[in-house]
């Protein structure tokens, strides 16, 4: 593949902290290898910005592999950018060319509130989690790993909603901001195989009261999640969540713990 | 002296032993008893997700915004287990013989057998808790082979085995989490110990969103706090991975064991400019269908798909017959390096090797799906789609960030590889209880140096993390804190926090006060040069010499040249960053050292004067047959304590892969 250099203009969210507001900035970078990630051209406007005596843009990132799901950028308007099951740091930047202007802002959710630039606090998403995304098994209590042989199907299909990474793409690309399909990836995960069986309508009733709690908004059933999900977990999960929803509601005798 | 505390009695009866006789804390008194855990990835959400549940108040850090980031998320292949579900002959002692064997015999062998024992409840306590490992179609669990060994052991989740196991593991944390039995501290890094009357009492941790350093007291500290890879800049580690945490430890008198013994991985994609940030790993799972080759001609400037099969070398099947291409990493680094060193690596560097799928694609998932299909005489174009579809469920997306990251498509050219920094086998000095040479700070998973030796076999770090963490600190903590019920919790306004905090305060506002001239990062990028050049994967004395003199001047240059923007009480990734490369700045000379030390060669320590006549890793048993613990007795100055290895089961012999 031809490999080239290319200039770009860069609008960036800028944001001191959680009170003030932000605005964009708008910045030049030069000679962006097309073999760089996305993320690696911004170590380079960084780098820059440093040693002009300016303020670095802050941003989250970590495996620079695409799987911890701490990297979270709007980029022209798509969390992650613009290819598809891609997250921001597995972009690169031959998906642009010379001459590019490149708008990049935080994930946009009242449950998200940034806290600079372009780094958000994601920590309602653990929250979630906590209110019954486990199987509560102690360690040491288990039997034998093949004692209950699990059809390789639903172990496929486990498999592939366990793939979320919690980046919130999904809850940053809809309308309403809803984490219907986080929240239905663990679920569905955990549904699928008998060792989820036992909680399994505790499970959705309790996650779904914490994310109303957190501010995240209803469903649209637009499937713009699935569409910008890096990892493309499947609307279906909603609706294999909505089942079991509408069965553990209408079984009156479930509570929360 | 350190004392390894092995127990007494028969290997195979030691852990078994020592669980019917530790000291236990009765469930009231756990409850009294507070535990600070440094770190969330396998070793450390596994060690506060199982201390919690026995009631332990714990208090969990990572720097992460959520303990579910932390680096153990990216290992892809899988994790071993003596489980011999595929009756090929595997055992517990088979596991900690191959483990001790690959670790090139530098490591203990009471501590292996203990990994090589719990290796099976792991696989049961990960499935009980949901983790969906590959399987078969009667629906139990599938296997796959990893390099040096002959047995298949290696459970897997597609190439994202690190990232389901430690979900599995921060979802047992989060719900100890909503029980209140842990208190989760994200965005938070370990500054330093506390210690109070010679034992550790607490932390100082830097609030990374505020800047504000906070105390914390605990009966007990646990460092899960990961390897020191990033040493090296460009690692397959995460960004944010370092060796803060074990370093302030090592300042605070715990033993820094073996600190040389670095895992070069040997299929990595290659650097592909002066912008290269991080290197990406290709699993060692890929090794079990792809074949490594050069061509045989110098120089050969020819696409890899135009270079026919007689033309081409495939060196570690050639020099290796009976492991192949799944050779021990450090042995398939070494082969790669010499081939290109000698002329023969391809793509524009030159510092690339052929990972090519094409031979088993067709011959044996193509031909297998043929049959299965009951397809007779398939033409090549269905065995390769055939074999494409089992290959893209195997590993699909290794082959999609491959493609990603490089515009290269692995179904179509073969892949372009080269070996990287990857896994630190050195780290914190250890006992049998974990414990490390300062008394009440643990050490678990990669931080500390136990299990593996000179050189980890591929798929046992992530049985290592969850060994520790799920299975041997839940005792041995308990046999620690059993003399500890009648100590109250320790006010953190006593005069060892305000000291402690003090004099992190004081560096923080040295570092930030310099506003130098030249980034963090160049300064880390130039240490990592140094690293890679001297103290990279063949060393000799000179240049190991002349790295501990250029890493010197660079530690000066640093404190006095640095710039970093911002200020201290806000969110300022720069600065937490010059935190860490000011460390690693101290940790790459005592790794010198401890690779000049060592004139011998073992594991992935290659010593470039003792090497066998054709070119393999010489051992000196009779000089070297022992664990480096250094022991830091001033600024920059250690002195070297050396615990014996006696070997009463195993007979080290010369490591054999022919």
């Amino acid at each position: 593949m031809e490999h080239y250099n290319m200039n770009l203009t860069l609008k960036v969210w800028k944001q001191k902290n959680a009170e003030t507001g932000g605005k964009f900035e708008t910045y030049k970078v030069s000679n962006i290898s097309s073999e760089m990630s996305f993320l690696e051209m911004f170590d380079v406007l960084n780098e820059q910005l440093i040693r002009e005596g300016k303020e670095p843009i802050a941003f989250d990132h970590d495996c620079r592999e695409g799987i911890c799901g701490m990297c979270s950028m709007y980029i022209n308007g798509r969390p992650h950018g613009p290819w598809h099951g891609t997250t921001t740091c597995q972009l690169h930047m031959r998906a642009f060319k010379d001459g590019d202007t490149i708008v990049v802002e935080p994930w946009r959710a009242k449950a998200f509130p940034v806290v600079k630039d372009l780094i958000v606090d994601r920590s309602a998403f653990d929250r979630i989690i906590q209110a019954g995304g486990y199987i509560s098994v102690n360690t040491g209590n288990a039997q034998d790993g093949n004692a209950i042989p699990i059809p390789k199907e639903n172990a496929d299909k486990a498999f592939a909603a366990a793939a979320c990474i919690g980046c919130g793409a999904c809850v940053a690309a809809c309308k309403n901001s809803s984490a219907l399909l986080f929240l239905s990836a663990k679920v569905s995960h955990l549904a699928l195989l008998p060792q989820g069986e036992a909680e399994k309508k505790d499970r959705a009733l309790n996650m779904i009261a914490q994310m109303d709690k957190e501010g995240f908004g209803s469903c649209t059933n637009t499937g713009a999640c699935e569409a910008v999900c890096p990892k493309e977990i499947e609307i279906t999960n909603i609706a294999r969540l909505n089942r079991e929803y509408l069965t553990a509601g209408l079984a009156s005798d479930t509570k929360k713990h | 002296m350190l004392d390894s505390k092995i127990p007494a009695g028969k290997l195979e009866d030691k852990w078994t032993d020592y669980k019917g006789h530790c000291k236990l804390v009765n469930p009231a008194n756990k409850r009294k008893l507070e535990v600070i855990v440094i770190g969330t990835g396998l070793a450390g959400a596994s060690a506060a997700a199982a201390l919690g549940e026995q009631g332990y108040q714990v208090k969990a850090f990572c720097f992460q915004d959520s303990p579910r980031r932390a680096h153990s998320i990216a290992a892809q292949g899988g994790i071993n287990a003596a489980k011999n579900y595929q009756n090929d002959g595997d055992s517990v002692f088979r596991l900690f013989y191959d483990t001790i064997k690959g670790g090139d015999y530098r490591a203990r062998e009471a501590n292996v057998h203990r990994l090589a024992e719990v290796s099976v409840n792991i696989i049961d306590q990960c499935v009980a808790q949901g983790v969906p490992f590959a399987r078969e179609y009667g629906g139990l669990l599938n296997n796959r082979s990893f390099g040096g060994v002959q047995v298949k052991r290696t459970f897997y989740a597609a190439g994202q085995t690190g990232q389901q196991l430690l979900i599995g593991a921060y979802q047992a944390l989060e719900r100890q989490v909503a029980l209140g039995n842990v208190k989760m501290y994200n965005r938070h890094e370990m500054q330093d110990i506390v210690m109070i009357d010679g034992k550790a009492r607490g932390i100082i941790a830097r609030n990374l969103i505020s800047g504000q350093l906070e105390r914390f007291f605990g009966h007990a500290v646990v460092l899960a706090s990961g390897g020191y890879g990033n040493v090296f800049y460009l690692s397959t580690n995460a960004m944010g991975s370092n060796v803060t945490a074990a370093w302030r430890a090592h300042k605070k008198g715990a033993h820094f064991a073996n600190p040389c013994f670095t895992q070069i991985h040997p299929t990595c994609i290659p650097v592909s400019g002066d912008h290269q940030s991080k290197l990406t790993l290709m699993s060692e799972s890929l090794r079990n269908d792809g074949r490594i080759w050069v061509p045989k001609k110098q120089n050969d400037t020819r696409k890899a798909n135009d270079i026919p099969e007689e033309e081409r070398d495939y060196y570690l099947e050639r020099r290796y017959p009976a492991f192949g291409n799944l050779v021990p990493r450090d042995v398939a680094s070494r082969a790669a390096k010499e081939r290109c060193d000698a002329g023969y690596g391809v793509g524009t560097t030159k510092q690339a090797v052929y990972l090519d799928f094409k031979y088993n694609l067709i011959n044996k998932y193509g031909k297998a799906e043929a049959n299965k299909h009951g397809i007779q005489n398939p033409d090549t174009e269905t065995l390769v789609r055939l074999g494409k579809e089992v290959v893209k469920e195997e590993y699909g997306n290794l082959f999609d960030m491959y493609e990603k990251i490089t515009g290269e498509n692995p179904y179509e050219v073969p892949m372009r590889i080269y070996p990287a920094v990857h896994y630190t086998m050195g780290g914190l000095w250890v006992d049998y209880d974990l414990m490390t040479s300062v008394k009440g700070m643990f050490c678990l998973g990669e931080a500390n140096f136990s299990d593996h030796g000179a050189n980890r076999l591929g798929a046992s770090a992530l049985m290592q993390g969850l060994a520790d963490g799920y299975f041997v600190i839940p005792y041995t903590l308990g046999n620690y804190l059993a003399d500890e019920i009648s100590v109250k919790p320790i006010p953190t306004t006593d005069r060892a926090f305000v000291e402690a905090e003090a004099k992190v305060n004081e560096r923080i506002n040295r570092l930030m006060s310099i506003q130098g001239t030249q980034t963090v990062e160049s300064f880390h990028k130039r240490l990592g040069k140094i690293m890679w050049e001297k103290c990279g994967m063949a060393r000799n004395e000179q240049g190991l010499k002349e790295a501990i003199q250029e890493i010197r001047a660079l530690r000066e240059d640093f404190w006095k040249n640095v710039r970093i923007p911002g200020g201290i009480y806000e969110m300022n990734p720069e600065l937490d960053k010059a935190n860490r490369v000011a460390d690693f700045l101290e940790l790459g000379e005592l790794m010198c050292m401890d690779a000049l030390e060592r004139n011998e060669s073992c594991g992935g320590h290659f010593r470039e004067e003792s090497q066998t006549p054709d070119g393999e890793a010489l051992r000196h048993d009779d000089q070297y047959m022992y664990v480096s613990a250094w022991k830091l007795n001033g600024e920059n100055s250690w002195e070297l304590e050396k615990e014996p290895l006696n070997y009463e089961v195993i007979k080290p012999t010369q490591r054999n892969y022919k």
